[in-house]
């Protein structure tokens, strides 16, 4: 075991937890972020995204050690009380999800894949999305989320 | 250990159920779920013959519902809230639910069969309707006026002539407890009550029918929800299960010195095949489960190679068969004398639930037996039998909470997950969080069973169908009962020595599994497929998202279609002759106008390297109408399908919520459409290798076609009829009769492989 820091939404968090360890049972277990979900563990899911610097990235494979001074967004930071995020805004009113266990995965790669491409064609979405599983088969909905998002800044651009 | 404090229902509600507050439809307002978490003692079921025992109104006017019916990630929490609203006239926003705790809630059975809407929510809108009528009774005695004279606008009675004189539904139950006998009958998915309140005309609604938004959907998308997985309790360790390294291997020893260096690790718990780690913190227990050092007996073969697994289904001796009950004339004899006969087999593989999250619960089993579970298994109540027999303690010391999981689609194993938790918590004394890893589901939960079909048909000089013969063989689909009720249905149970003793035979039948015809003769047969091993297998079958539908409906719908090709008739028309069914052919119609069909036989005439074809398909599930047809691409060289377009016509009667159910059946098309073209259990002679996200393929988004259309069809007077299931059942078939209008090819086994098309197409130019 080791402290180490780690800047999660803003804020530096100081635990005490096995370098090895991997962020997602950091930030589930011992800073009690939740929507970082357990999928898989073996990177193969994406229900456990996180944004690293503005990458969106496997936390179930990502030893806590590797992460130094780089800055993690959750899905629980990307809204405040004041304002909702554009992305989460557009799933929601796509009433995007079925049981939305996986959703942290797709609204954290959508909102990556949108940050740095705000208009991405058909291709480019599906690409980001295919190593996501929503197990319910939601990906309709989900689609229509994010060309509402993109839409929405287009609006505003 | 001191006993738990013991809170009755009416104290939880007044101490902690403030906090067990729902989201206002209205402006989906974010709070988080409370889990009734230590709350303390258990105490009875309570009876549904109370009206209390449902329902509550708080002096604020919020409404309180308790039900034994749980979210499964569809939406029926939002629906049952309309329900409700619409009886009392209140906005939907009032309306908050406590589902599946067996301390709090009445015994519905759960959730299953897609039955939540079509009987589950009749006691609730009873209840409703009855609150409504004494509500109204109170409301005259303190305004002074005959109920007659009275109307209510969001829980506010007034008098029509006199709207100054007002009172509120939480003024008039703030005067006593709201509360009457009620009339019981029936049990489980069939529990109903009566009482004195008659419920509205539907076509009075103005709440039911309306597309709110679902209630649970913007605090989940904000990650202000709370799923099981997210259960922590004071003291809480962390678990995790090591399996047999082969089905049916026994436990022969441990070395447990090879994970007692690992910091935070706890104890091994060993119990006949039964083996788990405990430890302080989840990577810990991750570890541990990874390095424990564990001998098991050597691999025996116990599964036939895979290879020849339909082969072994249709030869091995059935445990049981069944003659269906639509069986008329003489089908064998009308066969045997028809101008043209048609034969084909069909095959549909062992699918896995491969749950989202793969299994989690929190046990805290006391010594003296009382013992909390959070679990986000479909069937709390029935848990809660199971689990006391598992402890050998009554029921009444057990309390299951149900919270949230990951969509479930039948039986998958959140059950066994809770159950080793159960078994870890009873071993260290304290409460143990079971988390699965992927293999743990994938590999070992309970499978979804492999259905072979054999059919005949005979045709007359005019293509006239003069006679059906149907056999299935198909592994049970209740091996493991989906009503968890004893300790041997868990497979945590059953690695301890724990018999399985409440399975059943369930068949693949014609007519119920898939949509009957009416030829003049009939003769269909089903039978069940003995399991490989009696206990503890990893191939154990069980519900799995309408249990044989998918396998039944893709066999007779695609043996339709080749019937219809026989007859050289359009797909549409040839089943429009034999249906008898208005509501279907009506699916059917309204399908095929969206999508713009064109009559004419199957295949259509090209030979085009890459061919579109459109193929169409039918499903009736428990009273719902479902015609799906499909739009694919198919490229002969490579056998690649791309499926290009599904259109869907879903008739359940009475529809709640337009909005929620159209997510339904869109995921319930794009789900299905991933078991129709990728998924396949695949294992060895003493393993299954189905581990993980690679090795059991799922829909991707590569896989979804470029439009997806859900035409919804509404009968407000025809009471609702379930939607979680219906339109999972037509999709193989509709995508397969597409592969054969765009090749010619027909492909007879599940799922619908670039390999399997390409075998096809190549036994087409052979032949």
């Amino acid at each position: 075991m080791a402290r180490t820091t780690l800047k999660v939404n803003g804020k530096a968090h100081e635990v005490d937890a096995d370098p090895e360890c991997p962020l997602l049972y950091v930030l589930r277990d011992d800073l009690a972020m939740n929507n970082p979900r357990f999928g898989c563990g073996l990177g193969q899911c994406g229900a456990c995204t996180v944004l690293l610097d503005g990458n969106a990235v496997r936390s179930c494979r990502l030893p806590i050690r590797s992460i130094g001074s780089k800055e993690v967004i959750t899905l629980e930071g990307l809204s405040t009380d004041q304002s909702i995020d554009p992305v989460q805004q557009a799933f929601i009113e796509e009433q995007a999800f079925q049981c939305g266990y996986c959703l942290n995965g797709w609204v954290m790669t959508a909102k990556a894949l949108l940050e740095k491409n705000p208009h991405p064609t058909e291709a480019e979405m599906r690409r980001s999305f295919e190593s996501l599983v929503c197990r319910c088969g939601s990906h309709v909905g989900i689609f229509n989320a994010v060309r509402r998002a993109a839409e929405s800044t287009k609006r505003s651009a | 250990m001191a006993p738990k404090t013991a809170l009755s229902r009416r104290e939880f509600v007044q101490t902690a159920g403030g906090l067990l507050i729902g989201f206002s439809l209205a402006d989906a307002s974010i709070l988080p779920r409370v889990f009734a978490a230590a709350l303390g003692d258990t105490v009875q079921t309570p009876s549904p013959a109370r009206l209390d025992a449902w329902m509550r109104i708080e002096k604020d006017g919020a409404i309180r519902v308790f039900t034994g019916k749980v979210e499964i990630g569809m939406g029926v929490e939002t629906g049952f809230a309309q329900i409700v609203a619409e009886e009392l006239n209140v906005a939907p926003g009032r309306v908050s639910f406590v589902m599946g705790d067996t301390s709090l809630t009445t015994d519905q059975g759960g959730v299953g069969g897609s039955t939540s809407i079509m009987m589950g929510a009749k006691p609730l809108r009873n209840v409703a309707a009855t609150a409504h009528a004494l509500l109204l009774q109170l409301a005259s005695q303190k305004l002074g006026a005959p109920v007659e004279d009275l109307q209510v606008r969001d829980g506010i009675v007034s008098v029509r002539s006199d709207r100054s004189k007002r009172v509120s539904y939480g003024e008039l139950a703030g005067d006593g407890d709201l509360n009457d006998a009620l009339q019981v009958s029936g049990r489980g998915f069939g529990l109903n009550v009566e009482g004195t309140g008659k419920p509205k005309d539907p076509a009075d609604y103005t709440v039911v029918g309306k597309p709110l938004p679902r209630v649970d959907m913007a605090p989940k998308i904000l990650g202000k929800w709370q799923y099981v997985t997210d259960v922590r309790v004071p003291g809480m360790l962390h678990g995790r299960v090591v399996r047999p390294e082969s089905a049916g291997a026994k436990f022969v020893s441990v070395d447990e010195e090879s994970v007692k260096a690992i910091p935070g690790y706890v104890k091994t718990v060993v119990n006949g095949n039964f083996v788990g780690v405990v430890a302080e913190t989840e990577w810990a227990a991750m570890r541990s489960a990874q390095m424990l050092k564990v001998t098991w007996s050597a691999a025996e073969p116990t599964f036939p190679p895979q290879g020849t697994i339909y082969d072994y289904m249709r030869t091995a001796t059935p445990k049981a068969s069944r003659d269906s009950k639509l069986n008329k004339g003489d089908a064998d004899g009308a066969i045997a004398s028809a101008a043209k006969k048609v034969e084909a087999t069909y095959d549909w593989p062992f699918q896995s639930h491969a749950t989202m999250g793969p299994g989690c619960a929190v046990a805290d089993v006391h010594t003296d037996g009382v013992t909390t579970i959070w679990s986000g298994g479909q069937k709390p109540h029935a848990l809660q039998q199971g689990f006391a027999e598992l402890l050998h303690v009554s029921p009444d010391k057990v309390r299951v909470i149900w919270v949230e999981d990951a969509g479930s689609y039948g039986r998958p194993g959140f059950e066994d997950a809770a159950a080793d938790a159960v078994l870890l918590s009873q071993a260290v004394g304290k409460p143990v969080r079971v988390q699965w890893s992927r293999a743990d589901m994938t590999a070992w939960g309970a499978k979804g069973p492999a259905v072979v079909c054999d059919l005949a048909a005979g045709l007359d000089a005019n293509g006239e169908v003069t006679a059906m013969r149907f056999t299935s063989h198909a592994f049970s689909g209740s091996e493991i009962n989906p009503l968890p009720s004893t300790a041997g249905n868990f497979l945590g149970g059953q690695l301890t020595g724990v018999p399985n003793t409440s399975g059943f035979d369930e068949f693949a039948q014609w007519g119920s599994e898939c949509a009957a015809y009416t030829f003049p003769n009939v003769h269909a047969d089903g039978h069940v497929v003995p399991g490989f091993l009696a206990s503890s297998s990893p191939m154990r079958t069980t519900h799995l998202r309408d249990p044989e539908g998918p396998a039944t409906t893709f066999a007779a719908e695609s043996f339709i279609d080749e019937l219809a090709a026989a007859a050289g008739a359009d797909p549409i028309d040839f089943r429009m002759k034999y249906l008898d069914d208005d509501r279907m052919k009506t699916a059917l119609t309204k399908a095929a106008e969206q999508y713009g069909w064109k009559k004419r036989p199957s295949p259509q005439k090209t030979t085009a390297e890459v061919s579109v074809g459109r193929g169409v398909a039918v499903g009736l599930r428990g009273g719902t109408r479902v015609a799906t047809i499909a739009e694919v691409e198919v490229n002969r060289s490579t056998g690649i399908v791309r499926v290009k377009r599904l259109v869907c016509a879903h008739d359940c009667g009475l529809i709640v919520n337009p909005g929620a159910l159209r997510g339904t059946v869109a995921a319930n098309l794009i789900q299905s459409l991933g078991r129709s073209l990728k998924e396949e259990v695949t294992f060895d002679q003493s393993h299954v290798t189905s581990v993980d996200w690679n090795s059991y393929q799922v829909a991707r988004a590569s896989d979804v076609p470029e439009r997806v259309e859900v035409i919804l069809i509404d009968h407000p007077e025809i009471a609702p009829s379930g939607a979680g299931e219906p339109s999972s059942r037509p999709t193989a078939a509709a995508i397969n009769n597409a592969i054969f209008d765009a090749t010619g090819a027909r492909v007879r086994q599940g799922p619908l492989t670039r390999a399997r098309v390409q075998q096809a197409i190549a036994a087409l130019h052979s032949a």
